[in-house]
């Protein structure tokens, strides 16, 4: 299988303080030298909480945000969004507030022809044949094409988000939260939208989410993201049924769980670091309760420890440590 | 905070230059011969080219510019031909009764215009509120030059209350009460626009406030309604009111120049008017950048005062 | 454009002022074909003829002119050189500030500096430099007046343009293919016309007024030909003799500029979409009241008691009924949780308790609100106020929006202790720093100090519990307080609101959308939808056996941690909107054990067991057990 998606060394550091000329007055990593690799029809889910650089890797998978360094490689081939009208037809981007992403001044069918016209030169009247073939698709009427996004609900306006996605017929798709600013019933049928899409034209996702059931519903894989950089890899049921690494375990008893007691999960400093003084060593090891001397001196790498997981951690816990502690 | 006003003169340089280097330029587009309009009718080829040579106009323009901005910072603003006296002297003599003009009228309409703006919100619809609305819509829509000759028609010829123009009695006193005496009409009819647009930009920043969420906690917590206006409110909207009574100390000394016509007021605006009709260029030249370079002062006051209300703003 | 039109006639003010533009725009029109006098022909032996002289209504000028020949010939090169001052500006300005504002960088830099530049004059200035330089003369002035104000439109649409540009769907037309060009042209200009159209229909009455003034300081028209300004700087010097020639052209600049005022503020209304929905008003300090019905009696049970709570929302010609007849009651050390999506009514019911619905548009329209026996519904302002924050008090959920930005977080819990107990400022500090090491703020003596953009979200909502706890309430609600959180945060700041209520006998009511939270959380719960409560009861038992299908579809729609990648349960359809409640039951349409009569009469709550109701006909069966 190749794969669809291939990161390496990637980083991303952000000016602050700008002057107008010369250099600025201080860099803020946002994204960590990360390496990851999408195989083809997989679906890669990224968890981890605000600030934590998911949503700076997803804009620059798509080329929205040139990287500071590292390669990103898209089938194979170095991305290169020097054409738009090509590079989007290769990856596609399917964006968190629904609402936000249709410019409120045109209509469905202005919105979902932009990539018809655009990337596949498509005329009249096969534009108007596929689009309606991609509005059944996410079973959406053909009567809203006439109409402007804010007649529409949070969850038909992600459909349409999905569609125009799906217009431009690339292979792989970087959902960037698409279920968070919807409602659980709606959100339900949006991911059930995504899996059948899925199925139906083989596609790859890069699925980001904060939030662990979902995410872990909808993956093969799922990484981890602490403070820029990936602490833990692995396929779903492993990394969730048996974290390794004691920011994972954090995340996955601090979700709400019906039938659990409740308790504060860590007793000790809450903060994220500062991204301006970022820490010497590891980024958790103020929140960790299994810090030792080495991760103050130390950041660790992402190494392979089996089974398909790959962790950045000194003193990783147990396979065998249950996860409701 | 030294620090930040420090930086804030500091970054006023470049700007102050950028004057200097505008007001040049736009001079430098000035058709013909600046010595053949001062000579007038004494013109002869020779007296010109003399006239030209001490004025350093037969040098390139970057070096004029240059010798133009050494001899400002040593306060060497050349000559009025047609006054026949040092520029800085009669701009610094005028300047003083302009700032006496506008700032009083500065002091009214920011005062007046930003309680009429929170009295507007708070009674949105209401009887108060139309009634301001009505009367800021007249006072935005009135020409001051317009109002100020009806002041003078009303309340100098008819009712006899003020003196008709200027800034002193002819005869008697100099003291404070012939003053006011005399200020009252120009500093309220130049006041009049300022206040109409800061009441209306007051309004909606307080109505924009209103709605926010720290308002309602405001209320949530039993803090009176007064207070929340006058208070939470008002403190959250002069952050956009700030910046706005900044642009409108412009408009205000903008203003001035039309009063000072209408009211005889011996300000920097009527000299500048002159001067342009007497093409006295130097003084036109130094006039405005005299009176530029003090804006830009009061614009970093405004950005001070501003970051004294906001601790959001890095200082 | 149609509809813009409609709003715009809606306008009384706008209309008028759009009649009165309409009558002098044509009057200036028309004006070479009218039968007047040559503006221009001089006849002193006539000099200062008063208005409605024979052969001359509005009288002669200082040189025996015709004033109401000049007056219309002016009125037109008036018009005329206003709005062409205000199209130039705004065309060149609209341009420099798109280009600046979509490139940003470095740009955006250099010619925001070189606008900011030209802002550092005050205009007059500026126009006075440039006509001194190009001479005097109407064309001249018309320069003028358009260059000075090229840098306000610049500013202006640079700042709309970068909030587009920044906006994602520009990042989505740029993968859609597109180049910037076609980016600025077909995605950014559409969004950004309706603000050069209001920036330039709120401006030209102002160009108009500039130009006079030039003209009427002798740098605009030239003698003979008179613009309106220029007319009253010759009628100065005669304006205590002969008033009427000032009066004349003075009142006609004003007759113009207001219309031009009015119908532009019209425009502004029309085109800016948040006025148009009537958003822009201000919430009045407590939510109108409108009670048609009788009062529901208190029943004696619960510290505080909702009896058919009504609130509505009334906009424009709509009534959305955001709560349509809620009950409910919680007694002290008790958290009740309310439940729904968005939509469903949670928080305007929580809102409506304290009188803090946005009002307009919010109105209460029925029920009452007991509070220890006394009915807070139509409770005079002052006893709304006495008890907010003192025993009713509230918990926000985005907590840096409900913090007052300006103020650092030691003086807002001040405040919120002094507005009810007058404690000298010293006792009421340090009581403010008990507060905050209640909620386990480290630093409290230090932290007390800072603004809450200096926090984080976990810290800030910590303050905005301490704020509620300031005076020892009996009953807080909490609006969905940990939505806006981290799950890590959100941990936290759960276990600190139980044990407070577990410490203090607090009655609390707690709005989410989370099942896990008010598992861990809450001893009771009710589930709205549509603005009703579907089911209510102790939240162990709704949990284990659902009964409304909308309770039992919601939580298997709910991905939970540990179950694995699978497919989700959904609820097909969207919930029905509150301004057009269907017939029967509001779920009918998404329910999969829908019945024919469900889509009839009124269904009301009823009780299953004694502290379990339902709303539902056709309830689950009661044997059926989650398995979880």
């Amino acid at each position: 299988m190749t794969d669809a998606l291939r990161i390496s060394a990637l980083t991303k550091s952000f000016d602050v303080g700008k002057r107008l000329f010369g250099p600025s007055k201080a860099q803020v990593r946002a994204v960590q030298p990360l390496t990851l690799t999408v195989a083809e029809n997989e679906t890669l889910g990224i968890v981890g909480e605000s600030g934590c650089g998911k949503s700076t890797l997803a804009r620059m998978l798509v080329g929205l945000l040139p990287p500071t360094s590292g390669t990103i490689e898209i089938a194979g081939a170095a991305l290169d969004n020097a054409d738009p009208a090509v590079f989007g037809r290769k990856i596609q981007y399917v964006f968190q507030d629904p609402i936000s992403s249709l410019n409120p001044r045109k209509t469905i069918r202005d919105i979902l022809q932009a990539p018809l016209k655009h990337l596949h030169r498509m005329d009249g009247p096969a534009r108007a044949a596929r689009i309606r073939e991609i509005l059944a698709a996410v079973n959406l009427r053909e009567e809203f094409l006439e109409r402007y996004p804010h007649e529409f609900s949070g969850g038909q306006a992600q459909r349409i988000g999905i569609a125009r996605a799906l217009a431009a017929d690339a292979r792989i798709l970087i959902l960037d939260e698409p279920v968070s600013a919807l409602d659980v019933s709606v959100q339900a049928q949006v991911l059930n939208l995504l899996a059948d899409l899925k199925a139906e034209f083989g596609l790859t996702y890069l699925f980001i989410s904060h939030d662990l059931a979902v995410v872990e519903a909808v993956s093969d894989r799922v990484a981890v993201l602490y403070f820029g950089s990936v602490v833990e890899i692995g396929s779903a049921r492993q990394v969730f049924a048996a974290p390794r690494h004691p920011y994972t375990r954090l995340l996955a008893q601090s979700a709400p769980v019906v039938g659990r007691a409740l308790k504060a999960p860590e007793g000790r400093e809450t903060e994220l670091p500062d991204p301006l003084n970022p820490p010497e060593g590891c980024a958790f090891r103020a929140r960790c309760p299994r810090a030792q001397a080495i991760c103050a001196r130390q950041s660790p790498e992402l190494t392979a420890v089996g089974g398909g997981v790959e962790l950045a951690c000194f003193n990783p816990l147990d396979v065998a440590a249950p996860d409701t502690a | 905070m030294a620090g930040y006003i420090l930086k804030r003169l500091l970054s006023a340089i470049p700007v102050l230059l950028g004057i200097t280097v505008i007001v040049f330029l736009i001079m430098a587009l000035i058709p013909g011969d600046p010595a053949t309009a001062i000579l007038g009718s004494y013109a002869t080829p020779e007296n010109v080219e003399k006239l030209n040579r001490d004025l350093g106009l037969d040098k390139p323009l970057v070096q004029q510019y240059f010798i133009w901005l050494g001899n400002m910072l040593t306060g060497d603003f050349g000559t009025s031909f047609a006054l026949n006296r040092p520029v800085l002297d009669e701009v610094l003599e005028r300047f003083n009764a302009t700032l006496v003009l506008a700032g009083t009228a500065f002091v009214i309409c920011s005062v007046l215009g930003v309680a009429a703006g929170v009295v507007s919100a708070a009674q949105q619809y209401g009887l108060a509120d139309k009634a301001i609305t009505f009367v800021v819509l007249l006072g935005i829509s009135i020409p001051s030059f317009f109002l100020g000759m009806m002041m003078i028609l009303l309340f100098s010829v008819n009712l006899r209350w003020f003196p008709v123009s200027g800034m002193w009695p002819i005869y008697g006193a100099r003291d404070i009460w012939a003053l006011l005496d005399h200020l009252v009409l120009p500093a309220l009819a130049l006041a009049v626009v300022a206040t109409g647009v800061i009441a209306r930009l007051a309004r909606s920043a307080m109505l924009e406030v209103l709605r926010q969420d720290f308002i309602r906690t405001a209320r949530a917590k039993g803090v009176p309604e007064r207070r929340v206006i006058w208070g939470h409110a008002l403190r959250a909207a002069m952050v956009s009111i700030i910046p706005v009574l900044g642009i409108q100390a412009g408009f205000v000394l903008s203003g001035a120049v039309y009063i000072e016509m209408v009211f005889q007021w011996p300000g920097v605006g009527r000299m500048l008017v002159d001067a342009i009709l007497k093409r006295d260029i130097l003084l036109v030249q130094g006039g405005v950048v005299f009176v530029a370079a003090c804006y830009v002062l009061f614009n970093i006051a405004v950005d001070v005062a501003q970051s004294l209300l906001d601790p959001r703003i890095k200082t | 454009m149609t509809a813009f039109l409609k709003l715009l006639a809606r306008n009384r003010l706008a209309l008028a002022g759009l009649i009165v533009m309409g009558l002098v725009a044509g009057l200036a029109l028309v004006t070479p074909i009218l039968p007047l006098a040559d503006p221009d022909v001089t006849d002193t032996a006539n000099r200062f003829k008063p208005p409605f002289s024979e052969g001359a209504l509005l009288g002669t000028d200082h040189l025996g002119r015709d004033l109401l020949s000049r007056l219309l010939h002016g009125t037109r090169l008036s018009l005329a050189v206003g709005i062409a001052a205000a199209v130039v500006a705004a065309t060149l300005g609209a341009a420099i500030g798109i280009i600046a504002g979509f490139y940003g960088g470095r740009t955006d830099n250099v010619i925001m500096r070189g606008v900011d530049m030209l802002m550092a004059f005050p205009y007059i200035l500026l126009a006075l430099a440039i006509v001194a330089a190009l001479g005097p003369g109407l064309m001249n002035a018309l320069i003028a007046v358009a260059a000075v104000n090229i840098p306000f439109f610049a500013r202006n649409i640079r700042g709309i343009t970068v909030g587009i540009a920044h906006k994602e769907f520009v990042d989505a037309a740029r993968l859609s293919g597109m180049t910037d060009a076609r980016i600025i042209l077909t995605e950014v200009l559409p969004n950004v016309v309706p603000v050069i159209v209001i920036a330039m229909s709120t401006t030209i009455g102002w160009m108009i007024l500039e130009t006079a003034g030039l003209s009427f300081l002798g740098l605009g028209s030239q003698p003979p030909q008179a613009d309106l300004g220029s007319m009253l700087g010759e009628a100065r010097s005669a304006l205590i003799s002969n008033p009427h020639t000032s009066i004349v052209p003075g009142a006609m600049i004003l007759i113009i500029v207001m219309a031009i005022n009015l119908l532009g503020d019209g425009v502004r209304d029309a085109l800016d979409p948040r006025l148009r929905s009537g958003a822009l008003s201000r919430p009045l300090p407590a939510t109108e009241v409108r009670r048609k019905g009788p009062v529901p009696a208190h029943d004696g049970e619960g510290l505080l008691a909702l009896r058919d709570l009504e609130t509505r929302f009334h906009v424009k010609d709509r009534v959305y009924k955001a709560v349509g007849g809620v009950s409910l009651s919680v007694r002290p050390g008790e958290c009740l949780g309310i439940i729904g999506e968005s939509g469903s009514g949670k928080s305007v019911t929580a809102l409506s308790v304290m009188g803090l619905v946005a009002s307009p548009p919010g109105v209460i329209t029925g029920g009452a609100v007991y509070y220890d026996g006394q009915d807070l519904i139509g409770a005079p302002y002052s006893t709304l106020r006495r008890l907010r924050g003192e025993k009713v008090a509230y918990i926000f959920q985005d907590p840096l929006a409900t913090l007052h930005p300006l103020y650092t977080v030691g003086d807002q819990l001040i405040e919120a202790i002094q507005v009810h107990h007058p404690v000298a400022k010293s006792e009421a500090r340090a009581r403010a720093i008990d507060l905050l090491k209640s909620v386990r703020i480290p630093n409290a003596e230090s932290r007390i100090a800072s603004y809450p953009h200096e926090m984080s979200g976990g810290m800030r909502q910590r303050v905005g519990i301490a704020m509620a706890l300031a005076n020892d309430p009996d009953v807080i609600i909490a609006d969905e307080p940990t939505t806006a959180l981290d799950v890590t945060v959100q941990a936290q700041i759960l276990a600190v609101l139980d044990d407070l209520r577990r410490d203090r006998g607090l009655a609390i009511v707690f709005i989410t959308h989370d099942f896990g939270v008010v598992a861990q959380l809450c001893d009771r719960v009710a589930v709205m939808y549509a603005g009703r409560i579907v089911e209510q009861g102790r939240t162990d038992e709704i949990l284990r056996a659902p009964a409304h299908p909308y309770t039992s579809k919601l939580m298997e729609c709910v991905p939970e941690l540990g179950e694995g990648r699978r497919r989700l349960e959904a609820i097909p359809g969207l919930p029905p909107l509150v301004d057009r409640l269907p017939d029967g039951c509001a779920f009918a349409e998404r329910c999969h054990r829908v019945q024919p009569d469900c889509r009839q009469g009124e269904l009301t709550l009823e009780a299953t067991n004694d502290s379990r109701k339902v709303r539902c006909r056709h309830p689950e069966p009661i044997t059926r057990e989650r398995a979880s």
